[in-house]
């Protein structure tokens, strides 16, 4: 599958990154090499077989709903860029 | 209902509920509503790195007694998936949440539809997931001269379940009937607090218009309801915007749209071209979640009574009108004070007509909730306790219930303080009589002037003068019985 220059602007779009002109046809061409490998993965059967999501055989452990976390906020807030009445603050965004 | 010239409205919901825990889903953080900005957001919350989440076992308790209620299918072996986006208040950059293998699976809510009849809407599943944090917009916070969003992540974390239901709502009563038979059944189960001011429930609304019988219409989303009548007026205005489109002949975009319920207007925010691929994968942090069986049949075994079942238990333990019991059953904490009232006062019927009537009307027009009501039950069960020992009338009880609402004590207190009392005593309401009788020969003669089938109309007038002649306080009825004997005795 072959990566146009339309799909790799969308993709950058999406991971809010930015790629300069000079970078789209390495971009693409490298993002192309890893489809190539998704394209060799997908001609494997594997309708019978179960997803592994991890290689563990085992299930979650729950933990009972008890409040164990004090207010650690100055700690956190110590290495926040900008801070203000408590918040943290990041550029203006509005949806 | 269809629309104006035959169209159909096509709803679905997608329903967050915030789950009562004390902690989050996945961190010992406290869930508790108004503490100071960020100090209810611990490392696990912030995304710090190197920590790891751990399941609350309250939340998927919970999700189970939700599951039970709709008569569900539980599944025993859950799995979490990152939902990836960015957003500055999702410190992680995805959120954890289930798409795959949900927690509860197909099920069913009957609503009942304001023609009486009832309707089954299909839940297509419902599955838990964590709430994001705050953003503020509202602030004139600025660094560097550029202005800021204020970040609150006290809500991060928070347990939702996200019920999802099939589009089987055919309008926007329809639609606000589920959601407010969703808003009992969670409050019943005690698993989430209801309070939507407070954002415990939250509502995203699809909508759709088509032809009868022809394929369903493109759809749009309206997001982030936190009202029934939000809701309600929400999806009037999307109908009516789809209905002109289409009548123009124009088409509708799949988009997703934001309400606001001030300015009573909606925008879009964004289109399908424009949304989100979330690439969705496994958490490879939380390992999947096994309740077994046994696990599930405990709980259904203790759960609480559910809103249809104490409406019927209503109906047939205190004579109530299926409406009445539809009224009084429906909400956990309007039937805990209704069973409160009846059984202290004895008379389930007159608790009955209280609380739907003069208790319902303050609440309403103040927009209170029957949970902090400035009358408590034992107040209005005191109340209609002197309407039934006769010791004040119902015009009189009426100004008692004002003075409790406006928070001037005990029922008894007030009657003694403003001199209410029902005057009961015969030989003094005897002397009233005599006194108006003897003051009116005029119309004493007028009585017994009248042909009998028509001398009840006559007593009127002997009533006023008793009632003014005694302020007010004499009993009616039995005022009445002396009356007519009295001038009985005359013919």
């Amino acid at each position: 599958m072959t990566i146009e220059r339309a799909d790799i602007e969308k993709l950058a779009e999406l991971a809010r990154v930015q790629i300069s002109e000079d970078n789209i046809a390495a971009t693409s061409r490298s993002l192309g090499n890893v489809l190539a490998l998704v394209d060799q993965l997908q001609a494997v059967d594997t309708r019978d077989i179960a997803p592994m999501s991890h290689p563990l055989d085992t299930t979650q452990r729950l933990r009972a709903d008890e409040v164990t976390e004090p207010d650690h906020r100055l700690a956190f807030q110590k290495i926040a860029p900008a801070i203000e009445d408590g918040l943290y603050l990041v550029p203006r965004v509005i949806d | 209902m269809t629309a104006a010239n035959d169209w159909e409205v096509v709803i679905g919901l997608e329903v967050h509920v915030q789950l009562a825990t004390r902690s989050k889903i996945f961190s010992g953080a406290s869930t508790a509503f108004g503490a100071a900005p960020n100090s209810q957001a611990c490392a696990i919350d912030l995304a710090m790195p190197g920590t790891l989440p751990v399941a609350n076992e309250q939340a998927f308790r919970f999700a189970v007694m939700f599951g039970l209620a709709i008569d569900a299918e539980i599944a025993e072996t859950s799995v979490f998936e990152r939902k990836n986006y960015f957003y500055p208040d999702l410190p992680k950059g995805y959120q954890t949440t289930q798409l795959e293998k949900p927690i509860v699976g197909p099920g069913h809510v009957d609503i009942q539809l304001p023609d009486g009849g009832h309707k089954r809407v299909r839940i297509h599943h419902a599955h838990l997931e964590e709430d994001a944090g705050k953003s503020l917009h509202e602030g004139d916070w600025q660094v560097n001269g550029r202005p800021m969003t204020g970040i609150d992540l006290n809500r991060a974390g928070t347990p939702l379940i996200e019920i999802v239901s099939e589009p089987d709502m055919r309008s926007a009563d329809e639609a606000v009937a589920f959601a407010r038979k969703l808003h009992s059944i969670v409050t019943s189960l005690g698993i989430c607090d209801g309070d939507m001011s407070q954002g415990s429930m939250r509502f995203d609304v699809n909508i759709s218009v088509h032809r009868p019988d022809t394929p369903f219409g493109t759809r749009t989303e309206t997001k982030n309801l936190n009202s029934f009548k939000f809701m309600e007026d929400a999806i009037a205005l999307e109908v009516e915007r789809q209905i002109d489109i289409l009548e123009d002949g124009g088409r509708i975009i799949q988009e997703t749209r934001l309400y606001n319920g001030e300015t009573r207007r909606a925008r879009s925010m964004r289109t399908k071209e424009e949304a989100n691929d979330y690439r969705y994968f496994p958490c490879p942090d939380l390992l999947p979640v096994v309740i077994d069986s046994q696990t599930i049949e405990a709980i259904r075994d203790s759960l609480p009574e559910l809103p249809d079942a104490r409406e019927q238990r209503f109906v047939e333990q205190y004579g109530l009108s299926e409406y009445d019991a539809g009224i009084l059953g429906d909400e956990a904490d309007m039937a805990r004070f209704f069973e409160e009232v009846a059984k202290l006062c004895g008379d389930p019927k007159l608790a009955a007509n209280w609380i739907m009537g003069e208790l319902a009307a303050r609440l309403n027009s103040t927009d209170t909730a029957i949970g902090q009501s400035p009358v408590n039950a034992g107040q209005l069960a005191g109340l209609i306790a002197r309407i039934m020992d006769h010791s004040i009338s119902n015009n009189m009880a009426k100004q008692v219930f004002d003075a409790m609402w406006k928070g001037e004590g005990e029922p008894d207190d007030i009657i003694e303080k403003r001199g209410l009392k029902q005057v009961s005593d015969a030989g003094a309401l005897e002397k009233i009589v005599d006194e108006v009788i003897a003051k009116n020969p005029a119309m004493v003669q007028d009585y017994l002037g009248t042909d009998e089938s028509k001398r009840k109309k006559k007593l009127g007038g002997f009533m006023g003068q008793i009632m003014k002649a005694s302020k007010g306080q004499a009993n009616p009825q039995q005022v009445n019985e002396i009356l007519v004997r009295k001038l009985n005795d005359l013919l």
